[in-house]
């Protein structure tokens, strides 16, 4: 790996880490930046476990252990539920307020 | 002889929580039969034991149960039983089986005493009967320990009930008032008491007498600091702080002021706590603790001066009182003087003899006192008597014994003890003896002065009470009488004990000195040459003629001459009003100390509990509490994204926290 | 074969099934045969759990799974919690006309989520139990659909949970990655022989993790979501959320932090420390300015998971079997204040305010009684359970040495005992606003007395504190 990784450049652990972390951190990002539509905070929680998928399979590759793969199928699984969850809420939420502007849900405080 | 022992205080207990706890169901037969039995018993079998130990020689001393062990130190209950506990056993369940039966008589009508109806008086007869036993016990408990720990539940065990008996009318206010003092003068003397424990086991390491004692020597050069760079011997210390707690049962001056006043409890419990058994429980404990008190001369000196001035000086109260039974707790508080004098001047014979003989001359003077009060319909003024004699034979001739014991008429026991006790002062050693010698002296003149003016202002003179109560005078019923010609006999032979107990080796091995060449004990014992040697010689010495001129002046003054005691009362009114406000001493604590102690109290109640726990740290941490919660909920904005901020907040802390962490430990290697 | 070891966690699933189908099926007025069959289902469960009952550790599905002590006893005390929330929510859902199926086949899907998570072996099994337990939980909360205030609270339950899902999982990938597996037993032998304290990536997955339990656990800073959620939730399902997950979390706080990472215990001491100290201190001073009952339950709920994970903290034995003994005295008690919650309720409103509770010696003396013991119990007054659980995580505190830590939690119990003493005041010494009289059925009523009585029981008696030692001693 070594030998090969000085003639041309491979792709490295490091570089998928960073690549993930950097998801992660917009993903983050968005969801506590974003002050208009419900949909966008949605859409960053989907980043945030595909940002985990990439380190998941990142470490399952280098480390040639096949658990790590197998465990990014049931997080999509997982994902994909609970995207079909939230959109559900959201729905229902928007009937009942007719709106999905995040600063307009703030009826409990205190 | 172990479960006899035990056998002892529970009988007495037993039959205090029959009476106590089941009075009603009993009624007031039940209550005193079950009482005298389990005294009655006691007593009997405190007579064995005395002769078990005293004349077979079977000193006993051992732990029976185990109440707890922490780190070492062993919290026992344990009978250390020889000659002077002995002693004491018999006196105590002796009076007290008396005063037992004297009660049937005395609280036949107690129902009167309360006012009609009240919830309080109901049972009141069996009541009283149970805080007797349970006083019985008590005192058992304390004279029978054989560790600090024990003692120091009888001592306090005892004040409960002298508490609870002084205030036993509890509907009366000066009653109240009464059992208020005692109680507070008491703790100052329990402080005292408790320190000095503390300093004990703190330096001996063990609250078991026979340790301590074995120890003491070892701990003689001690020294401890208190106060800044100055040194005190530790047995001083140890023994002035424990006489602090004898000053205070013992009414001692200045703690002597709870004594007369405890005068408003019933009669029986004035004969049988505040003469006869409890206020004695500071002279036996420091007569116990001779051992150590014999190393220290300052405590001794401090014991003997205290003692000279409350035996001259309570004895000049006396004289001026009006009250019967007050009369007799002057005389009692003097009495007391007389024995702590004696320990100090290191005759613990002589003072624990004193003790034996004054418990029983004492009772028998309460009671009389306390017949004559039933007779007068519990009129108290002896300027409202008179003339008592031929109405009370007996009451009169059994005071008549009483008093001359007291004042140490050759022949009755008072003289005995007391004739010893002045000698011994005299002989003795102790820094000032000289002082107290003198003081002793004249208070052997004033003891007999008020006795006998006592004595013929009852049952002399005029009779100077109103028709009805004139017309209802008779002798009081057996129950009565019988006590008192049982207490009379004592009081008149138990002097002639005086070789076996004082002179004699009674006491060796239980008291410091006894048996010792060189000591005050043995001194006294080259001096004597048998009893009837004793009373001749008592006949020429200096106190007969004194206590003769007592009575001679009492006489003359009450019974001939009238005007005389007026004409000093007119002339020397200072006198007279320093006297009848006892040296102002309950002024000065009334305002001193508990005008003091409201005012120190009101102050730190304004500026301590209003001001700085209730408005800073109450009210004050409330009210931030209650900001820091409004802030709280302000932050609880509603923002979806603000509580995702705080999450984020949070990860990042953590993670700056780990970054510093683990620089900083790499910096270190 | 070792799926025996599974066959609670298989027939609840299976019943879950069948239940949802049947449910399909069945006329409205028929509707409490679904009622039924979950309580069988549950009871069945139960039954199957109790007979698992083991002495030794065993593994099943290729170390997937594991069986011991702790799991047996985790899973009963869930089953018999959520058997009390049906039984106590019935006259609730019925009131409100959301008397559905849904409510029983989705509390049985997080049932069954709860399950996994204490049999968890595997960090796979871990994310799938707790995605199974939010999923449900988030649905549960969304349950009474016509609710603005029951959706709002879901959506923001739903946007925290994924987020807090998401940190949990990304700490998991980076734990698999530098251990090379997502089985615990090799993570703690990983663990074993790393220097913690040196070795930042294991500190960053490690932060990543507590992020997502301390979620979970709703201790603050990552508590906000536990007021607004207690609050809109349908109360049945805000004791659901205040009660078994808490025991669930709690096992895998256990699984992951003890089982995985034993040996990084130093590290995660001292992450857990600030929660803990901000929780007590967050939770008790807030509670203190509410005004709404819920949100107060909501705001003590935040300080006794303080508690719990101060157990954590101990690092010890005792520690742990005392974190656990408040994780299941406290869902029994929390059960009890709700219960009395749905009590007070009546069709046109939710009893959720404090002067609701005004005057309830007098329309109900036998609740208002109950709800006393609930509340002094949460307060830490002897000689109730909560009394004792406190006793038992300080006891264990201090032994490890964090005196101060002890002290804090003592002030803020006190601070604490105001709110819960003002609820029992309202109760006893002021007048009632609503005068109507309150009926509940037989069922409810005992069941509520058994709840008392265990408040009571469960402190005096040692045995629930023992089992708990002999569980958390048998799984280490």
């Amino acid at each position: 790996m070594q030998r090969r990784g000085r003639v041309h450049k491979m792709v490295q652990l490091s570089d998928f880490l960073v690549v993930s972390a950097l998801l992660f951190a917009i993903s983050i990002a968005g969801i506590f930046l974003n002050r208009k539509n419900m949909i966008i905070i949605l859409m960053s929680i989907e980043l945030m476990l595909l940002a985990v998928n990439i380190n998941f399979i990142a470490f399952s590759h280098f480390s040639g252990d096949m658990a790590g793969q197998v465990f990014v199928f049931f997080i999509l699984t997982v994902a994909a539920a609970e995207a079909a969850i939230g959109l559900a809420i959201l729905m229902v939420l928007f009937r009942n307020r007719g709106t999905i502007n995040v600063q307009e849900i703030d009826e409990m405080k205190g | 002889m172990e479960s006899i022992y035990l056998a002892i205080p529970l009988a007495p207990l037993l039959g205090a929580i029959i009476a106590g706890l089941f009075g009603s169901k009993i009624g007031r037969k039940g209550a005193h039969i079950v009482t005298i039995l389990g005294v009655g018993i006691a007593c009997l079998l405190s007579f064995y034991v005395l002769k078990h130990i005293a004349f077979d020689g079977n000193a006993f001393n051992g732990n029976v149960y185990t109440w707890a062990a922490i780190d070492g130190l062993a919290f026992n209950v344990g009978f250390l039983i020889d000659n002077l506990t002995a002693m004491m056993m018999v006196v105590v369940t002796f009076v007290s089986l008396m005063v037992h039966i004297y009660t049937i008589g005395y609280m036949e009508h107690d129902e009167d005493n309360w006012p009609k109806g009240s919830l309080v008086g109901r049972h009141s007869y069996q009541r009283f009967f149970s805080y007797i036993s349970l006083f019985t016990f008590s005192m058992l408990i304390l004279v029978m320990s054989n560790n600090f720990m024990q003692l120091f539940f009888g001592w306090e065990a005892v004040g409960l009930v002298s508490y609870l008996l002084i205030g036993f009318w509890s509907t009366r206010e000066t009653a109240i008032f009464a059992n208020m003092k005692a109680f507070l003068v008491n703790r100052v003397g329990d402080f005292g008491f408790l320190l000095g424990i503390a300093t004990v086991l703190m330096y001996f390491g063990s609250m078991d007498y026979a340790e301590v004692f074995a120890k003491a020597p070892e701990v003689e050069g001690v020294t401890m600091s208190i106060f800044g760079a100055e040194e005190w011997s530790v047995i001083t210390v140890a023994c002035l702080l424990l006489f602090v707690g004898a000053m205070g049962k013992s009414a001692q001056v200045p703690l002597h002021v709870w004594l007369p006043d405890s005068m408003e409890g019933p009669t029986p419990i004035s004969a049988l706590i505040h003469a006869a058994t409890m206020v004695t429980a500071g002279i036996f404990m420091v007569a116990r603790m001779s051992p150590l008190f014999e190393l220290s001369t300052t405590a001794l000196s401090v014991v003997l001066l205290v003692g000279a001035v409350t035996a001259l000086f309570m004895g000049f109260i006396g004289i001026i009182q009006h009250d019967i039974k007050r009369v007799v707790a002057y005389s009692t508080l003097s009495q007391l003087g007389y024995m702590t004098v004696a320990l100090g001047a290191s005759a613990y014979g002589a003072a624990v003899f004193h003790l034996m003989t004054h418990a029983f001359f004492k009772a028998l003077l309460f009671l009389a006192a306390g017949s004559v009060i039933i007779a007068m319909h519990h009129e108290q003024d002896m300027r409202k008597m008179g003339g008592l004699k031929k109405y009370m034979p007996i009451t009169y001739w059994t005071s008549l014994v009483g008093s001359l014991a007291l004042i140490g008429f050759p022949g009755f026991s008072g003289f005995f003890s007391k004739d010893l006790i002045i000698e011994a002062v005299h002989a003795s050693s102790t820094p000032h003896a000289q002082i107290a010698y003198w003081m002793v002296l004249i208070g052997v003149f004033v003891t007999a002065f008020y006795s006998f003016r006592m004595f013929f202002l009852v049952f002399h003179g005029k009779e100077r009470m109103d028709d009805h109560t004139r017309e209802h005078l008779h002798e009081s019923p057996w129950v009565v009488t019988v006590p008192l010609i049982a207490l009379a006999i004592p009081a008149v032979i138990s002097g002639y004990l005086l070789y076996p107990m004082v002179v004699g080796d009674f006491f060796k091995n239980v008291i410091a000195g006894v048996g010792t060449e060189g000591s005050l004990a043995t001194e006294m014992k080259d001096h004597y040459h048998g009893i009837f040697a004793f009373i001749a010689h008592g006949l020429m010495s200096l106190p007969f003629w004194l206590a003769i001129s007592g009575v001679g002046s009492a006489w003359f003054i009450y019974m001939r001459k009238p005007e005389i005691a007026s004409w000093f009362y007119k002339h020397f009114r200072w006198l007279h009003t320093l006297l009848d406000n006892k040296y102002y001493l309950d002024a000065f604590n009334q305002r001193v100390f508990a005008g003091g102690a409201i005012a120190l109290g009101k102050g730190l109640w304004a500026a301590g509990d209003r001001c700085l726990i209730d408005g800073c740290m109450v009210n004050g941490s409330a009210w931030i509490v209650k900001k820091f919660s409004a802030w709280s909920r302000y932050l609880q904005t509603g923002f979806m994204y603000h509580y995702a901020f705080s999450m984020i907040i949070g990860l990042l802390g953590l993670i700056s926290w780990v970054i510093y962490k683990t620089n900083v430990l790499g910096i270190s290697g | 074969m070792s799926f025996s070891l599974a066959t609670p966690e298989i027939f609840l699933l299976s019943a879950t099934c069948f239940i949802l189908l049947l449910d399909v099926f069945l006329k409205d007025k028929f509707r409490s045969i679904g009622y039924w069959a979950s309580l069988l289902a549950l009871g069945v469960t139960l039954v199957l759990t109790y007979q698992s009952w083991t002495e030794a550790k065993a593994l099943a599905f290729n170390g997937m799974f594991v069986h011991d002590t702790l799991s047996v006893v985790l899973k009963m005390a869930v089953l018999s919690i959520v058997t009390a929330i049906f039984v106590y929510s019935k006259p609730y859902l019925i009131d409100r006309k959301i008397f559905k199926g849904e409510f029983y086949s989705i509390s049985l899907f997080a049932t069954l989520g709860m399950m996994v998570m204490i049999s968890a072996n595997t960090l796979l099994m871990l994310y799938m139990g707790l995605e199974l337990l939010s999923l449900s939980m988030y649905a549960l909360v969304a349950f009474n659909r016509d609710n603005g205030r029951c959706t709002e609270a879901a959506m923001k339950y739903f946007v925290l949970g994924a987020i807090a899902s998401g940190m949990l999982l990304y700490g998991m990938s980076l734990l698999y990655g530098l251990s090379g597996s997502i089985e615990l037993s090799s993570i703690a032998e990983y663990v074993a022989n790393q220097k913690i304290m040196s070795s930042v990536a294991l500190l960053f997955a490690l932060t990543f993790i507590i992020v997502g339990l301390g979620f979970k656990f709703g201790v603050a800073p990552f508590h906000m979501w536990v007021p607004d959620v207690y609050q809109g939730a349908p109360t049945p399902v805000t004791m659901m959320l205040a009660s078994a997950p808490k025991i669930a979390v709690f096992a895998m706080t256990m699984r992951l932090l003890v089982g995985g990472m034993e040996f990084g215990s130093e590290g995660w001491q001292q992450m857990l420390i600030p929660l803990i100290v901000m929780s007590m201190v967050i939770g008790n001073i807030a509670a203190i300015a509410q005004t709404n009952l819920k949100r107060m339950l909501a705001y003590s709920t935040i300080s006794h998971m303080g508690f719990v994970l101060l157990g954590f903290v101990s690092a010890s034995e005792g520690g742990y079997s005392a974190a656990m003994y408040y994780a299941i005295t406290y869902a029994i008690t929390a059960l009890g204040g709700f219960a009395i919650l749905i009590a007070l309720s009546h069709e046109d409103g939710d009893a959720e305010e404090l002067d609701d509770l005004r005057g309830l010696s007098r329309r109900h003396p036998w609740y208002a009684f109950m709800m006393m013991l609930f509340l002094f119990s949460m307060a830490g007054v002897p000689p109730l359970v909560g009394f004792f659980a406190k006793l038992y995580i300080l006891q264990a505190v201090v032994s490890a040495g964090f005196v101060w830590l002890a002290v804090i939690a003592v002030l803020m119990s006190v601070v604490g005992a105001f709110y819960y003493l003002r609820a029992i005041k309202l109760m006893y010494f002021d007048k009632p606003i609503d005068e109507r009289s309150i009926s509940m059925s037989i069922s409810f009523n005992a069941l509520l007395s058994v709840n008392g009585l265990l408040v009571v029981a469960l402190g005096l008696t040692p045995s629930l504190m023992a089992l708990c030692l002999i569980a958390i001693k048998q799984s280490i």
